[in-house]
């Protein structure tokens, strides 16, 4: 009988592993659950740094609201009417006029204005996930692949895989080129993707990265733009990180700046965003395509009917995105508080000897654990991911999860802790974990002291000078 | 912000009119409002076209020059997928095209009284004022008053899948009201999806592989062919139903279809029903669940029962879910087959907010389609709200029971209408639309002839009503016609203008006859025509084989 269940449903159905929900990224977050950690109720609970939420702003959305009573959706300006009629029944799937517009240009905003997006251009989609998959339904046919640098977001297997049939050749990125992007690298995973006998449709990448947190440089998108121009592929950027960096200047560089340089290459690039991480609301469900390709515009705006966005909510972030005084002030100070919120986890790690690739942007930290590996390899990983949550009590990504070929990295977040508190209280639980390790094991095998730390130049230490840092990450 | 309350103002228009145009029908606009043209062909292969021999036909028919493509080089498209390419999403059905016909110039009672009337729009309007009423007085159930702003925070960083306990508990007891409370809904099988769209998309997703086929009673809803087939690669092969028993589903057309799939190699995996049905309106007996049940188990296949409009039966006999038939629990009846689809937007009048459900007594679709609905998830700020108003019980009844007298009303006003014209409908206790048989209209009794007589409904009569054959139905001359997405005047207006159209069709019948009697032609058909053609509405369900015109002139 059970045997004849499964016969009866698809393949997806039956499919265990493209959806991507068993890797440990999940498991972690199951065994949170079980077990969260509350400042009273339950102290010794599991703290969550596994989920790359943006809580550290929602006062100011809040404030926005108390002074906006009019953007509930059954009262008028003038109180005549009601807009729940018009919002009940708004079903066109190119969405409300004034939100749109107003997405656009939020975009914009979080671009530096150094690029105009159009309305007509933008698709909506409920959430990110979906604006992925649809790319992929739009641009490759089962059997297809894309090349996704490492590490990446696990969950991509289930976003581009699972129900379109299309497989992801991994870019492999190194410690050594402090994760970059090279050239290399991309014709590696190409000529790797022929090899399988895979046609190769394009390249997905998160700009700013999850889970780096770092942004590309000029070179390494030029790179790219090259490499796509030469082999006649997609680039899709997910770009729903864009309003995260939080250096200053900006340095985030949107793939779009590079194709205003290179107009031939317009129908060939997309990108993502969306409002879960730049606003924090990702309960919303809102994503968005952006796309010069009219053919993709065209398929991918049907296929939002799989997914819309529920006209309530586009309501009222229409009002709230419209209101450019409000959203000025909100991408100012959000970065300064992430800036902050991560010089704080910067230095706790530091304080546990532990350090980081350099970042800046992202709801995260990729954080550098290898020495603290009883041996170099992904069991040794797997153990001390275990470690850190049932014995340390923090939920933290392993590198693994994310594809990563190196093991020892670990994706950190530190966003979706309201207050600074919790996050203290991680470091604490870290310092005392490393410290009873070393003093079980003085001198013992690990390298964490003794042994050649050959990423310390770049590792620690967001507060180095911004300015030189950037210069550094341009000289490259 | 003041931009945008005056972007909403300025679009929001008469109270017949769809608030910002472009709007869409069933979540589904009219390509025309697509900002850039849509690939202009219809794929031969495509399964979804192949049910439908009209499909082509009408797009060659009514493909607008807007249809023709513009810019992307063909090499841009050599990059792209199938599914991008072929058409499959089927906008290019009459379905929608009549849409470009009330778009560019919609009926407005003062501006534009002339204008195109819309009726091709399943939308329930007629019970706005009663959600209205209760969300005054509810402010704590909107995240943006001052009285639930508290919430705010928790609702907007909500991204469980599993949806909001209050959304799922509230939703469940909401659709066993619509039930009559003769079913229960356990709330933990309650999967959210983007609208029922999604939620067919998730099912077909779950239950079939690429080249899997599904049954379905003709006539069906014509976005199944995109929600059932386009991205997942499935089929669905049509169970003929026929006007002679009133398109009910006998055991002997589930036989003929299941046959007939047996011989394109297609390994079916499923029936689908609507229940009640778009476009018929009508409602299943529980002798014709039983069959499907009897036949699903029997096959070892699936049944999927959108219930999307189970809200709306508004007369004689009750509304009865698959579910009740489930849960009655027969020895040899396997409730895992069995899967529901329900959604918020015909029930409540509420589209705009994307809520779709789907209900299955499999645990393994339950557990795949939950994963899936990642994809498109309802808002936390939309389940918060409706969490809150479907949870008021006392308000649901009340709503429930309103919304069937007001569509029962307009059901009767509409359908009287017509028949003081000799115009009659199927015989018809849910949904927001008449099957309406004009038949007796036809110059030919051919798809051509429907068309012809839809274009000059559309253009001349200024009613967007929507073919039979865009439903797939086999028999020409049907027409769904959608009555709860208008106000009274709206609706008085449009019968004023079908009874002078049938009036003029009268009149030069008879001129066509007197010239031909002089002309001593000998057709019995044409002669019998005029004088018959009331009877010949009064009896049309008695009409065994409309295919041939000759049976029916002579009836």
């Amino acid at each position: 009988m059970n045997h004849r269940k499964l016969i009866d449903l698809s393949k997806k159905a039956g499919c265990n592993i493209s959806h991507g929900q068993n890797s440990s990224y999940f498991l972690g977050w199951q065994e949170y659950e079980r077990n969260p950690y509350h400042p009273i109720n339950n102290p010794s609970g599991i703290i969550q740094m596994g989920l790359a939420e943006n809580q550290l702003s929602f006062d100011l959305l809040e404030e926005w609201l108390s002074k906006h009573p009019e953007t509930t959706i059954f009262s008028k300006a003038d109180g005549s009417a009601s807009f729940f009629r018009d919002l009940a029944l708004f079903q066109d799937y190119h969405g409300l006029p004034a939100f749109k517009h107003a997405l656009a240009e939020f975009m914009s905003d979080l671009r530096g204005n150094r690029v105009i997006f159009e309305p007509s251009k933008l698709v909506l989609t409920a959430g990110a996930t979906s604006a992925n998959e649809i790319l992929v339904f739009c641009l490759a046919d089962p059997g297809d692949a894309f090349l996704v640098p490492t590490p990446y977001y696990p969950g991509f297997d289930r976003d581009l895989k699972w129900r379109t049939g299309a497989e992801i050749v991994p870019i492999q990125c190194s410690s050594t080129d402090y994760f970059r992007l090279t050239r290399t690298a991309l014709e590696r995973a190409y000529s790797c993707a022929t090899k399988r006998k895979l046609r190769v449709k394009g390249v997905l990448l998160t700009n700013p990265s999850n889970p780096l947190g770092t942004t590309m440089s000029w070179t390494e998108l030029n790179s790219l733009a090259d490499f796509i121009d030469a082999r006649r592929i997609h680039l899709i950027c997910d770009e729903i990180y864009s309003g995260t960096n939080f250096d200053f200047p900006a340095s985030f560089i949107s793939i779009r700046e590079i194709v205003a340089e290179r107009s031939h290459l317009s129908s060939q690039v997309h990108i993502v965003c969306s409002l879960s991480k730049d606003l924090g609301l990702p309960g919303f469900r809102v994503g968005a395509i952006y796309s010069d390709n009219e053919l993709v515009i065209s398929a991918a705006t049907k296929m939002s009917s799989f997914g819309l966005v529920s006209s309530q909510t586009q309501h009222l972030l229409a009002a709230m995105l419209g209101d450019k005084e409000f959203t000025a002030k909100y991408i100012v100070e959000n970065k300064r508080r992430l800036r902050e919120r991560r010089s704080r986890l910067v230095a706790g790690l530091e304080s546990a000897g532990i350090g980081c690739l350099e970042g800046n942007a992202g709801l995260f930290c990729w954080v550098d654990m290898r020495h603290l590996l009883e041996n170099p390899s992904f069991e040794g990983e797997t153990k001390l991911w275990k470690k850190m949550l049932f014995q340390v009590g923090l939920n933290i990504s392993p590198g693994s999860s994310c594809h990563c070929n190196e093991p020892g990295w670990f994706r950190v977040c530190f966003a979706n802790m309201t207050d600074h508190a919790t996050l203290d209280l991680a470091m604490q639980r870290l310092r005392e974990f490393i410290n009873a390790i070393d003093h079980r094991a003085p001198g013992g095998g690990r390298n964490r002291r003794s042994g050649p730390v050959p990423l310390a130049r770049w590792l620690l230490r967001f507060s180095s000078s911004e300015s030189v840092r950037r210069a550094e990450q341009h000289l490259r | 912000m003041c931009g945008t309350l005056n972007v909403l103002r300025s679009s929001s228009s008469p109270r017949s009119r769809p608030p910002f145009p472009p709007i869409i029908p069933n979540s589904h606009p009219s390509v025309l409002h697509s900002h850039f043209s849509p690939p202009p062909t219809l794929s031969s292969s495509s399964s979804s076209s192949s049910s439908s021999p009209l499909c082509s036909l009408i797009i060659s028919l009514h493909s607008p020059l807007s249809l023709l493509p513009m810019g992307p080089p063909e090499a841009t498209e050599a990059l792209l997928s199938e599914i991008a390419t072929n058409g499959g999403h089927c906008e290019n059905s009459s379905y929608f095209d009549g849409w470009k016909a009330y778009d560019q110039d919609p009926y407005h009672p003062t501006e534009n009284p002339d204008g195109v009337i819309q009726m091709g729009l399943a939308e329930n309007q007629l019970c706005h004022d009663l959600l209205e009423g209760w969300l005054r007085e509810n402010p704590a159930a909107s995240i943006c008053t001052p009285e639930g702003s508290s919430q705010f925070k928790f609702v907007a960083n909500f991204q469980d899948y599993h949806g909001l306990p209050s959304f799922r508990f509230a939703v469940a007891k909401f659709m066993e009201k619509a039930r009559g409370g003769r079913v229960t809904f356990d709330p933990n099988r309650i999967v959210m999806s983007g609208g029922a769209t999604g939620a067919q998309e998730t099912l077909a997703f779950c239950l079939a592989n690429p080249g899997d086929a599904f049954l379905i009673p003709t006539p069906y809803y014509p976005a199944f062919d995109r929600d059932f087939c386009w991205r997942t690669k499935a089929r669905l092969l049509p169970i003929h139903c026929e006007s002679s028993n009133g398109f009910k589903i006998t055991a002997a057309a589930l036989d003929d279809a299941y046959e007939s799939a047996g011989k394109t190699k297609a390994r079916v995996k499923g029936i689908l029903v609507t229940n009640p049905s778009n476009p018929l309106g009508t409602t299943m007996d529980r002798e014709t669940l039983q069959t499907l049940f009897s036949f699903v188990n029997e096959k070892r296949i699936h049944l999927i029962c959108d219930e999307i409009f189970g809200g709306t039966v508004f007369k004689s006999q009750p509304f009865v879910s698959v579910v009740e038939i489930a849960a009655a629990g027969e020895a040899n009846i396997d409730r895992s087959l069995v899967h529901v689809v329900s959604s918020l937007s015909k029930d409540l009048g509420l589209p705009g907010f994307r809520v779709g459900i789907i209900y299955s007594f499999n645990d393994a679709v339950v557990a795949t389609a939950r994963k899936m609905s990642s994809f498109g998830l309802v808002s936390s700020q939309t389940q918060h709200l409706l969490g809150a108003m479907l949870s008021d019980e006392e308000f649901t009844s009340r709503y429930l029971a309103e919304n069937a007298r007001r569509l029962a009303e307009r059901h009767e006003e509409f359908t009287d209408g017509l028949k003081r014209v000799g115009i009659r409908c199927l015989d018809s206790n849910g949904g927001l639309f008449c099957w309406m048989d004009l038949r007796p209209m036809l110059k030919e009794k051919t798809p051509d002839g429907e068309l012809e007589l839809w274009r000059v409904i559309v253009n001349e009569v200024k009613l967007n009503v929507s073919p039979g054959s865009a439903f797939h139905c086999r028999e020409p001359g049907w027409f769904r016609v959608c009555f709860a997405n208008m106000d009274g005047e709206t609706t008085a207006t449009a019968l004023r203008r079908i009874r002078r159209f049938v009036e003029r069709a009268r009149e030069a019948e008879e001129k066509e006859v007197k010239r031909k009697e002089k002309k001593r032609w000998d057709s019995g058909l044409r002669l019998s025509l005029p004088r018959r053609f009331d009877q010949n509405f009064a009896m049309a369900a008695i009409i065994s084989s409309p295919h041939s015109p000759l049976v029916q002139a002579t009836n």
